[in-house]
């Protein structure tokens, strides 16, 4: 029993090698052994959030799985240690103790909601330990501890904005799920809209409460605040549920994106996967990954995934991308460390380089966010994404947006400065003191 | 302005244009591929027809070059050139690898038809990897309406012209008077007609004709009376020197706007209609289970949920074997919901609830577990992502009436909430079950001595309750997302509902739900949707104070008992 699966395990390696087209360096001839090296993953897997974190619950143990049969990292094996934090942002706090203190996790790979990452926040801090965090976010953070291989604001929802005045949008409305993620974009869209000239009542922002499902009211209003002659656009950051409902409205009163083209931060192939498509073609998604992009890479982990998944219609997203990019680096950072221990990781991540999935070479950066393509596409009948603009090169994670005046001074770097906001102006790294 | 773009993209297209014969020249041209490249590369632009300008959709391009050909072919004025337009606007304009030969296509499996974009006369079928998309995105497929604007203007269908007065009505273009005055001219069908001059009226008002022409141009657009007409007659009021025009502009802008003003409480009215019948559906079965039998049932959302997978359930099946039968699928969902829910709702009854009558708290806990059972359950069975459940043809779209704009499913929610209403009340009002469930409620012990089976009547009731609720959960099916969560969205509304209407009283639940709906409608365009729900939360309490039973109190002796 134990060879036929040392005999499988050593055929799989060569294939995902192949597959992956990793260079021979990491990969092992000799099969893991010894103590395995434990990873965390604390991803919902009941409540609101299951739908969304779940997949990426998926996608770790594949990764993981992957990795094991290529050898392991620094010869050991990799233990996969899931708990769910059940979409109760308390219980993630309480969860990521326990990964820490209890199962003794190297790592940990989850959250998706801002409010979840907060919680669990003093907990890494506390016990010194890794977080990758692979969701776009508000930025205007940066930790020592946790590593954001989402996008930052300037890596999805400044560039979409570019893109949509290229095409000729000047009335702007900013619709969003009332919590803190949209607030935080809105706020910095906002001050970068007026920065670029528009007119204070050419924007126009408006919130709904989580799971909100009668649209009418709000979609009516987009229309009427549309119907002045100028080009008018939404950028929504409405989150999860509701965005079903609101495409809905939309397309049962006549919106269309040709008229009024909404772009959307938080709607995936996931998302769309619950939906007909057909009425929303042309709507408009900024993220950092599409399933539709067409590179090898891409193509042969969307087989892995459909294999480890078993059912072909599993659509792959941004986050996923977001978890290979994380998990890869950090196992590169091991592998030159030398060894699992959490300082000396987080001394090894920034610098190192991971190909992503859309043919670039990502980083990671001082201030431990990574460099990112920005791709816009465009909702297809196939509950696709086609791609209709990409930045020519990597753009830069930015803790701190250059938009907001009081993060405009903040500067955050763990290698030279060993500070997550230092103040340019007072030269001096404001620490904890400014806990907010 | 839209001129002097469209002069620029025309000099572009020329532009263009060389640099792309340039290199049909350099490349090795197939024989088969000759006659297509020389089409395409032929110099003289202005000699070359239509159908070989649509081949010049072919080949690698830029979104700037895909939109120069489509200005192109407007210009040609050959109507002709339309079916190719519209199939790249859908997306169904594809080239030939080979030689960049361009066609329409449907998807047939791994196959794609290919069709002529000029005559639409079949052209075989050619495997998927061999053909390539034109690609597209939103402003190609705006420049394809535009041009479709102008070619189809004295197209054969009254419904194409119909649509291009439409768009010549927003492109509001100068150029276009002569044509559009052709076209009224030759047009019969008095509707299509009137939409014209509109388009006519607001080209005049861009245009240098003299100001008493606009004037009149302005009365069309006053007699039209919607925000668009509204903005172009607020733009042509601020830029106009005439005294007259100018009068007649802002006498137009002051009557449209007390117009949108009416329609837009008109509109609110019935956004509140809408959200108070998907309010009462949710919340009537509880007006059995809560409001009748007083059992504080948390599971109440999960009932509404169950109806809703059964409807994914039944478009599932249909979906696979008889694809036929799409249109009726929620009919036949209707009965499975609530036999589904009813069923579970029994089993809640029998197995729990019966246990624990009387005893409020615990009911209220147990019910809860209940529902994060069933939750997890259908989690398990489906998976945690939203599944879809289609709209039929007929829940689908809007109609217009005047500025208000109506949709169908919302429309079809409200009768079949006032349907499902009606039923319940006919149901306890007419039925033997309905009579003995009222004696159990009032006084159980009295109904016990007239040889009711009182928990057989219980069971029963709750059953309805739970049925109702699972037939609730088909229309809700059609406006929100079927997942697990479907059910939590909806409890505390359903509660609030029953309560503010008075407990124990259908039509309380009616009144509760319509009049909740609305001052929620009318809150919500200066509050927020936040804010609105909160201030509707704020209000309930305060009512709750002054009344405690609710709008429809029920009085008389059993009331304590």
């Amino acid at each position: 029993m134990k060879s036929a699966i040392t005999w499988m395990q050593k055929t799989a390696a060569a294939a995902a090698i192949a597959a992956f087209g990793i260079s021979g360096a990491n990969a092992q001839d000799k099969m893991p052994s010894g103590e395995p090296i434990k990873v965390g993953i604390l991803h919902s897997l009941s409540g609101t959030m299951a739908i969304s974190e779940t997949t990426l619950k998926d996608a770790m143990l594949m990764l993981i799985d992957e990795q094991n049969k290529k050898g392991g990292v620094l010869g050991r094996p990799l233990e996969a240690v899931v708990v769910d934090p059940a979409s109760d942002w308390p219980l993630f706090a309480e969860k990521a103790r326990e990964l820490i203190s209890q199962e003794k996790v190297s790592v940990v790979f989850g959250c998706w909601t801002s409010v979840s990452r907060k919680s669990v926040l003093p907990v890494f801090k506390e016990l010194d330990s890794i977080l990758f965090y692979p969701v776009q976010y508000e930025g205007e953070e940066s930790e020592r501890n946790v590593f954001y291989t989402g996008a930052a604001p300037n890596q999805q929802a400044i560039p979409a904005v570019d893109y949509l005045m290229n095409e000729g949008v000047e009335r702007w409305v900013l619709e969003g799920t009332d919590y803190v993620y949209p607030r935080t974009t809105n706020k910095i869209l906002e001050a970068y809209l007026k920065a670029k000239g528009v007119a204070a009542e050419d924007i126009k922002v408006n919130y709904t409460p989580f799971g909100f499902s009668d649209w009418q009211t709000e979609v009516s209003a987009i229309k009427e605040f549309g119907s002045t002659g100028k080009k008018t656009a939404v950028v929504s950051t409405v989150n999860g549920d509701a965005n079903v409902p609101f495409y809905k409205e939309l397309g049962n009163q006549g919106i269309k994106a040709t008229d009024i083209p909404v772009v959307a931060f938080s709607v995936g192939e996931e998302e769309l996967a619950g939906i007909d498509t057909a009425p929303l073609v042309g709507h408009l998604a900024a993220w950092n990954y599409f399933q539709s992009v067409d590179t090898p890479e891409n193509e042969a982990f969307i087989t892995a995934w459909h294999k480890f998944i078993g059912n072909e219609e599993r659509v792959t997203n941004d986050p996923m991308e977001a978890h290979y990019i994380g998990f890869n680096m950090w196992v590169k950072a091991v592998e030159k460390a030398g060894t699992v221990e959490p300082d000396k990781v987080i001394d090894a991540l920034p610098g190192t380089e991971q190909a992503n999935l859309t043919g670039g070479m990502s980083k990671m950066l001082p201030n431990h966010h990574i460099t990112k393509p920005v791709l816009i596409g465009e909702i297809n009948a196939e509950g696709q994404f086609d791609v209709v603009s990409e930045t020519e090169e990597l753009v830069p994670g930015d803790a701190w947006s250059d938009f907001l005046p009081e993060s405009k001074k903040l500067e955050a770097d763990w290698v030279e400065l060993k500070c997550g906001n230092y103040d340019t102006e007072a030269k001096k790294c404001l620490g904890d003191t400014m806990a907010n | 302005m839209t001129r002097s773009i469209r002069w620029l993209l025309v000099g572009l297209a020329v532009l263009l244009f060389g640099a792309a014969s340039a290199s049909a020249q350099e490349s090795p041209a197939e024989p088969g591929t000759a006659a297509a490249a020389q089409a395409a590369g032929s110099a003289a632009t202005s000699a070359a027809g239509p159908a070989a300008i649509v081949q010049k959709f072919g080949g690698k391009q830029s979104y700037d070059e895909t939109e120069a050909v489509i200005i192109e072919l407007a210009a040609s004025g050959d109507e002709a050139v339309a079916r190719a337009l519209r199939a790249l606007r859908d997306g169904d304009l594809y080239w030939r690898k080979g030689d960049e030969a361009v066609f329409i296509g449907k998807r047939q499996g791994d196959d794609i038809a290919i069709f002529d974009p000029m005559t639409g006369e079949p052209a075989g079928a050619v495997p998927r990897g061999e053909m390539e998309k034109v690609r597209i995105k939103n402003s190609i497929r705006n420049a394809v309406t535009t041009a479709l604007g102008s070619l189809t203007l004295r197209a054969d269908n009254p419904a194409q012209r119909m649509r291009a007065a439409d768009t010549l009505f927003s492109e509001a273009d100068p150029e276009m008077i002569a044509s559009l005055g052709e076209a009224i001219a030759a047009e019969e069908d008095t509707a299509v007609r009137a939409r014209m001059q509109e388009a006519l009226a607001s080209a005049t008002l861009v245009s240098d004709l003299p100001a008493s022409e606009k004037a009149e141009a302005a009365k069309i657009l006053a007699a039209r009376g919607d925000r668009e007409s509204l903005s172009m007659l607020t733009r042509f009021a601020g830029s106009t020197d005439d005294p007259v025009a100018k009068k007649a502009a802002e006498t137009a802008i002051v009557a449209i706007q007390s117009n949108i003003a009416f329609w837009n409480q008109m509109q609110n009215v019935w956004y509140g209609l809408s959200l108070g019948s998907v309010l009462l559906l949710a919340a009537i079965g509880l007006a059995i289970t809560f409001g009748v039998m007083g059992v504080i049932n948390m599971a109440h959302g999960e009932m509404v949920m169950i109806g809703a997978y059964t409807t994914y359930v039944v478009q599932e099946f249909i979906r696979t074997s008889a694809p036929g039968l799409f249109e009726f699928s929620l009919l036949i969902a209707l009965p499975l919901a609530f036999l589904a829910s009813g069923t579970v709702g029994l089993v809640m009854e029998r197995f729990l609830i019966r246990f624990l009558y009387g005893r409020p708290l615990e009911t209220l806990l147990a019910t809860f577990g209940v529902s994060l059972i069933l939750q997890q359950a259908v989690r398990t069975i489906f998976g945690p992502s939203n599944r879809e459940v289609g709209n039929p043809d007929f829940m689908s779209g809007a109609f217009d009436l005047r500025l208000m704009s109506v949709n169908w499913n919302r429309l079809w929610i409200i009768v079949f909430a006032m349907v499902v209403f009606l039923a319940l009340l006919a149901v306890l009002n007419k039925t033997p079950l309905g009579l003995q469930m009222r004696a159990v409620t009032q006084n159980r012990k009295m109904a016990a001595a007239m040889g009711i089976r009182t928990p057989w009547v219980d069971a029963m009731t709750f059953a309805l309750g739970s049925g109702i609720a699972g037939i609730a959960g088909v229309a809700l099916s059609q406006i929100d997302n079927v997942s697990p969560n479907l059910g939590q969205g909806y409890i505390i509304d359903s509660f609030m509902v029953v309560v503010f209407g008075g407990v124990g009283n259908l039509w309380g639940t009616l009144v509760g739900a319509m009049s909740l709906g609305i001052v929620n409608k009318f809150l919500e365009p200066y509050a927020g949707a936040v804010l609105g729900k909160i201030v509707v939360l704020v209000l309930i309490i305060l009512f709750i104070q002054k009344r405690p039973r609710g709008l429809f109190a029920q009085k008389g002796r059993f009331v304590d008992a």
